[in-house]
C-alpha cells in the first residue's frame, strides 16, 4: 500500500473514532453538561484548538494528481502525494535560500524569487515557505499529542484497572513496576528509550508513552480501589453480574473523568517535550521543535534570521497555550475536588 | 424582658450562580436578647448557616452581604473596621462548628490553640493563658484537662473534640455564643452530653446563643425561641413551646412530622416530600409554595407577610392567615 | 518508626534492582553489545573491529548464562558495577566514567543550587501574595500569568535570554564557565534566570492550589472565627499545613540537584552532568548513559524514602507502624 493511502486510511479511523466518542459522550447527561459548560467557559481557546486539528486533518488526507506536476521537476512531482494543506500553496513553491517575509529577493545575494512577494513568512535555509511548514507542524504535534494518548491511555486503564479491582499478588507486582519506571527521570529514560529504539515518530511516540503512562496508571489503580469497595458493585455482584460486566459497566465509566483530564494535560507536555526531544536531535520530522532548533543558530547570523524562530514559536505556543487553559477547565469542570472552587 | 444583645435587619446574602448572583439568605430579620437561646432551624441549604457566618462577616468568597444591618450591642457589625471586626470574633461572639474533626487546626496540639484564642483577646503570657486554658478544660468536662492540651486533634475522640472547640470559643466569655450544628457529626450519646453541656454553661456565664439546627429534638433541648427558615427566608418564629405545639407554617408542621415522639399536630398533613430546591428554582411567591399542601393562589403570586398568632409567635403564610390561624 | 525505616529501606533497594533489570533489558538484551559497537565504530565496521570494540569493553561474556562460569556473565557484571559503583569507561571515548562524574559535580551544584532556592522562595511567596487575594482579579491575573508562562517551551526561554540579555544588551555572557570564586557569578546570572523564568509558572500555580487548598478548610474558619487576621491565619494556620505537601515537592526535588539540568547546561557551556548526558547522547555513548539514568534512579529513591521520613515528621497525623 501507498504510505499514503496508509495515512489516510488511518486519519479516517481516527476521526470516527473520535465521534464514537463523542457521540457515546452525548448520551450521557453528565458529560453533555460538562461539554456545554466547557463551551462557556473557554469558547476562545476551544475554537483555536478546533482551528489547529482542521489544519492538521487536512493535512492528512493526501493523493497523488498528475496536474499537481509544473515546471522542471515535473518528473519529480509527478509520483508525490500532496495533502490538502500542500495544494493551498502553488507545487514549486520553493526558493533557493532565505528570503525575509514578503520579499521580492533573496535575503543574501539578492537574486530575484520565483515567488516574489508571496512567502507571507519568508523562507528557510534551503527557502522553503516558512507559513507552510509551520501548518505542516500542526499536524505533527497531534500525532505526537494523539498516538501517544493512544499508547498512554488504554495502557494505564487496563492496568491500572485490573491491579485495583484483582488487587493481592498481581497489584503488589503492578505497584513494584509502576514504582520502578517512575523512579527513573523521565526525560533521561525517554532519551535512552529513543536511543535503543531509533529515531522515527513511531518510536518517539513509544517512548513518550513508557513514560508517561504511570502516572494516569497509579491514579486509575487508586480511583479503582475506592469504587470496588462501594455499595452498588456489591448491589451488581448480586444481581448475577459478571465481574468482566461490572468492570465494564460500572468501573470503567467512573474513571473517565480521570482519562478526559489526564489526556488534556498530558497532550501538552507531550508536544512540548518533543521540542527538547528535536533539540537533542531525536526528535520528529517536520515538528516544530525542529523549526525551532534550526532557526537557533540563525539568530547569531548577520542580518538577523527572525522569521522561522518566530513564526514556529508562535505556532507552538498558541496551541499550548489553548490546550492548557482547555485543560484547566476540564479539570475544574469535572474533578469534584476543584469544583466549585471557582465560579 | 432584657434587651437585645443581637438586633438582624433585612440581611441579604449572596452567591453567584450559573445566572447571575442569588439571595441565598434573603431579608432575615430577628434578635437575640442577652442570656436567650435561639434556635435558627430548617432542612440543609435553607441558609440557615450562611445567616450564621453572615453575622460575623466569614462569609466565604465567592459569597457577600448585600443588605441588611447587623447590629452586636452598640456595634454596627457592617461598618466596624477589620481590626475591630477581629475584637467581635472570639471576643464578644464566638463560634462553634459542625465538623469538630476539620474545624481545629491538624498540626496544632489543641492547647496551643485555646492558647491562641485566648492571647488574642486578652493581654496574657504563654504561661498564664496555658493556666487559663486548663481552667477551660475543666469546665467544658474534659478529664486530664494537663494531658490533653499536648494532644493533637486527631488524638481525641469527636466528642472530645467538641468540648475543646467549645472551651476555645469559651476563652474570652462571650456574650453570644452561635453554634452552628453542635451535634449534628456526633454520636446520640455523646449529642445528649453536649447539649447537657451547653445548657450547664449558659446557665451558669449567662451568656446568649445563637443555635443553628436541622434537629428539632435538639431545639426542644435548648431553645427559648425558635426561628424556622426555608430557602433563605423566615417561615416563622415564637417561644419555642407555642412553635412545637401549635406550629403556624406548614413546614414547620412537617419539619416536626419527621421527628417522632415530640408533640405535634396529629391531623390532616402529610410528609413533606422533596428537598430545598437549589437557589435557581425558587418559587416566586412563597418560597414553600412548590412543596407545599395547603397551596392556593396567592402563595404562587405574593410573597406572604407576617401573620401574628400569639404574642411573640409569627408565621409567613398565606393559608395561615386565610384560616385566621385556625388551620392548625 | 525504625521498622519503617528498614522496610521502607528494602523496598527502596527492591526498586534500585528493578530499575536495574529494566536497564539491562534495554541496553544489552534489546540494544545488544553487537549494536552498540555498530553505532561506535559505524554500519561498514568490519567483523574484527567490532569484535575487538567488545572485548575492548568487556562486553565479551555471554549474556544471561555462561556454562563455563556462572559468574561470568554481562547480567551478573552489569549487577555488581552499578551496585559497588565501579561504571568502567565510556563507550565513546575510553575516559572512567567515574571520574567524569566527579568533574561534573560542581558546575551542576553551582547552577543548580542556587536555581532551586531562589525558585523556592520566589513561587512560594508569589503563591502566598497570589493565593491571599483568591476570587481577585489579583488571583485570576496571577493564574493567567503562570498558565501563560507555562505555555512557553523552556528552549525559547533559553534562545530569547541568550539573545535579548546576552547579545543585545550584552549585559552577561552568552555562555561559558569559569570556577573561579571571582567571576562564577558572571556566568551563572543568566542561566540562574533563564531557569528562574522557564519554571515559576508552574511552581507558582501549584504552590497556589496548595495554599488555596488549605485556606478553603475548615480548621481556617476557626481560626477566623476565634479573632485572627488574614496574616495571622496565612502564617500560623495555613503555612504549617501546607508545609506538608510542599515537603514532599521540595524534598523529592533535593537529589536532582546533584544530576543537574541537562538544558541549561549544554546551552550555556557549564561542564556540568547535564552537558555530559548530551555529549553521551551525540556520542552513542551508552555506557555513560546507562549509569546516568540508574543514578537518576537511585538520588530519586533516595529522595523518596528521604520525604517519606519528613512527612512523618511534619503532619502529626501520619502515625508509621
Amino acid at each position: 500500500m501507498e504510505p499514503h493511502v496508509f495515512s489516510n486510511l488511518v486519519t479516517t479511523a481516527l476521526f470516527a473514532g473520535l465521534m464514537l466518542a463523542l457521540w457515546g459522550a452525548r448520551r450521557s447527561l453528565l458529560w453533555r453538561n460538562a461539554g456545554r459548560e466547557l463551551v462557556r467557559r473557554r469558547p476562545i481557546s476551544l475554537a483555536v484548538v478546533a482551528a489547529y486539528a482542521l489544519v492538521a486533518g487536512l493535512d492528512s488526507i493526501a493523493w497523488t494528481d498528475p496536474h499537481d506536476a509544473v515546471g522542471e521537476d515535473q518528473a519529480v512531482l509527478l509520483g508525490v502525494a500532496r495533502t490538502v494543506v500542500d495544494r493551498f500553496f502553488p507545487a514549486d513553491f520553493q526558493e533557493a535560500s532565505y528570503s525575509a517575509p514578503l520579499a521580492d529577493r533573496e535575503l543574501y545575494g539578492g537574486e530575484p524569487l520565483s515567488h516574489p512577494g508571496a512567502h507571507w513568512l519568508g523562507t528557510d535555509i534551503i527557502g522553503r515557505d516558512v507559513f507552510h511548514r509551520a501548518l505542516k507542524g500542526a499536524r505533527v504535534a497531534l500525532i505526537i499529542g494523539g498516538l501517544t494518548s493512544l499508547i498512554v491511555l488504554p495502557l494505564a486503564l487496563l492496568v491500572g484497572v485490573s491491579a485495583g479491582y484483582v488487587g493481592g499478588r498481581l497489584d503488589d507486582a503492578v505497584f513494584f513496576v509502576m514504582s520502578t519506571l517512575a523512579s527513573m527521570p523521565s526525560l533521561l529514560l525517554l532519551i535512552a528509550l529513543i536511543m535503543v529504539l531509533g529515531v522515527g515518530t513511531v518510536q518517539v511516540c513509544v517512548a513518550l508513552g513508557v513514560t508517561g503512562w504511570v502516572g494516569l496508571a497509579r491514579l486509575v489503580r487508586a480511583e479503582t480501589m475506592k469504587i470496588r469497595e462501594l455499595e452498588y458493585i456489591d448491589a451488581a455482584r448480586v444481581l448475577g453480574a459478571s465481574e468482566l460486566r461490572i468492570v465494564w459497566r460500572h468501573v470503567v465509566p467512573n474513571l473517565m473523568h480521570l482519562v478526559v483530564i489526564t489526556f488534556a494535560l498530558l497532550f501538552s507536555s507531550l508536544v512540548l517535550s518533543e521540542v527538547v526531544l528535536s533539540w537533542l536531535g531525536i526528535g520528529i520530522d517536520g515538528s516544530w521543535g525542529r523549526m525551532i532548533d534550526q532557526a537557533r543558530t540563525e539568530l547569531s547570523r548577520e542580518p538577523v534570521i527572525w522569521w522561522s524562530l518566530l513564526t514556529a514559536s508562535i505556532a507552538l505556543f498558541a496551541l499550548i497555550l489553548a490546550v492548557n487553559q482547555v485543560a484547566d477547565a476540564v479539570r475544574d469542570i469535572l474533578d469534584p475536588r476543584t469544583a466549585g472552587e471557582r465560579s | 424582658m432584657s434587651e437585645s444583645l443581637l438586633e438582624v435587619r433585612a440581611l441579604h446574602t449572596s452567591f453567584p450562580q450559573p445566572h447571575g448572583r442569588a439571595n441565598v439568605v434573603d431579608g432575615v430579620s430577628f434578635d437575640v436578647n442577652e442570656g436567650e437561646t435561639v434556635a435558627l432551624v430548617g432542612e440543609s441549604g435553607c441558609g440557615k448557616s450562611m445567616t450564621a457566618l453572615s453575622l460575623m462577616r466569614l462569609v466565604p468568597k465567592p459569597g457577600r452581604i448585600e443588605s441588611g444591618s447587623i447590629r452586636v450591642g452598640a456595634r454596627d457589625v457592617r461598618a466596624l473596621p477589620v481590626t475591630e471586626m477581629r475584637r467581635v470574633r472570639g471576643g464578644d461572639v464566638s463560634m462553634i462548628f459542625q465538623e469538630p474533626m476539620t474545624s481545629l487546626n491538624p498540626v496544632q496540639r489543641c492547647g496551643r490553640q485555646i492558647v491562641e484564642a485566648i492571647r488574642l483577646h486578652h493581654a496574657e503570657s504563654k504561661a498564664e493563658a496555658r493556666g487559663h486554658a486548663r481552667d477551660l478544660f475543666g469546665e467544658v468536662g474534659i478529664p486530664d484537662a494537663e494531658e490533653r492540651l499536648d494532644a493533637y486533634p486527631h488524638q481525641l475522640s469527636g466528642g472530645m473534640r467538641q468540648r475543646v472547640m467549645i472551651a476555645m470559643a469559651l476563652a474570652s466569655r462571650p456574650k453570644l455564643l452561635i453554634a452552628d450544628e453542635p451535634t449534628t457529626a456526633l454520636d446520640v450519646t455523646i449529642q445528649a452530653q453536649i447539649i447537657d453541656l451547653l445548657r450547664g454553661l449558659q446557665r451558669e456565664l449567662g451568656m446568649a446563643i445563637l443555635l443553628i439546627t436541622h434537629d428539632v429534638g435538639v431545639v426542644n433541648e435548648l431553645a427559648d425561641r425558635v426561628l424556622v427558615m426555608y430557602a433563605g427566608r423566615i417561615a416563622e418564629e415564637g417561644p419555642r413551646r407555642d412553635v412545637l405545639a401549635s406550629p403556624g407554617h406548614p413546614y414547620t408542621r412537617g419539619l416536626l412530622r419527621s421527628l417522632p415522639g415530640v408533640v405535634g399536630p396529629e391531623d390532616r398533613l402529610e410528609e413533606i416530600e422533596g428537598v430545598v430546591p437549589p437557589p435557581a428554582q425558587w418559587a416566586h411567591g412563597c418560597r414553600f409554595s412548590n412543596r407545599c399542601p395547603l397551596v392556593f393562589e396567592p402563595c404562587v403570586e405574593t410573597q406572604p407577610e407576617r401573620f401574628r398568632l400569639s404574642d411573640g409567635h409569627g408565621a409567613w403564610c398565606h393559608a395561615t392567615k386565610r384560616d385566621g390561624g385556625g388551620a392548625r | 518508626m525504625i521498622a519503617y525505616t528498614v522496610r521502607r529501606l528494602a523496598y527502596g533497594f527492591a526498586t534500585v534492582l528493578g530499575v536495574l533489570t529494566f536497564l539491562f533489558a534495554l541496553f544489552f538484551l534489546y540494544a545488544t553489545p553487537e549494536d552498540m559497537a555498530r553505532r561506535a565504530l559505524g554500519e561498514k565496521a568490519p567483523p574484527q573491529a567490532l569484535e575487538q570494540w567488545i572485548v575492548n569493553h568487556d562486553y565479551h561474556h555471554p549474556l544471561l548464562w555462561n556454562p563455563d562460569n556462572p559468574g561470568q556473565t554481562l547480567i551478573v557484571d552489569h549487577f555488581r558495577r552499578m551496585l559497588t559503583f565501579d561504571f568502567g569507561r565510556s563507550d565513546a571515548d575510553d575516559v572512567l566514567v567515574t571520574r567524569r562524574l566527579r568533574k561534573g559535580v560542581g558546575p551542576s551544584l553551582s547552577l543548580t543550587v542556587p536555581l532551586f532556592v531562589g525558585g523556592l522562595f520566589v513561587s512560594i511567596s508569589l503563591a502566598l501574595f497570589v493565593a491571599t487575594f483568591r476570587e481577585t482579579y489579583i488571583d485570576r491575573a496571577g493564574v493567567a500569568l503562570c498558565v501563560f508562562a507555562m505555555s512557553v517551551s523552556i528552549l525559547l526561554y533559553i534562545i530569547g535570554g541568550q539573545f535579548l540579555i546576552a547579545r543585545v544588551l550584552r549585559w552577561f555572557p552568552i555562555s561559558g564557565f569559569d570556577p573561579s570564586p571571582e567571576v562564577i557569578g558572571r556566568f551563572l546570572v543568566l542561566p540562574v534566570f533563564v531557569g528562574l523564568a522557564a519554571s515559576f509558572g508552574e511552581q507558582v500555580r501549584f504552590y497556589r492550589t496548595v495554599f488555596v487548598e488549605e485556606t478553603n478548610r475548615d480548621y481556617v474558619r476557626t481560626a477566623r472565627a476565634k479573632g485572627c487576621g488574614d496574616g495571622r491565619v496565612m502564617w500560623h494556620h495555613v503555612l504549617r499545613n501546607a508545609m506538608i505537601p510542599i515537603i514532599t515537592r521540595v524534598v523529592l526535588a533535593i537529589p536532582f540537584l546533584f544530576t543537574g539540568s541537562i538544558l541549561l547546561e549544554s546551552f550555556f557551556a557549564i561542564p556540568g552532568l547535564g552537558s555530559i548526558t548530551v555529549d553521551a547522547i551525540h556520542e552513542n555513548d551508552f555506557a555513560t548513559l546507562r549509569v546516568m539514568v540508574f543514578l537518576g534512579s537511585l538520588l530519586f529513591i533516595v529522595g523518596q524514602i528521604a520525604t517519606d521520613i519528613c512527612y512523618t515528621l511534619a503532619d502529626p497525623r501520619v502515625r508509621l507502624e
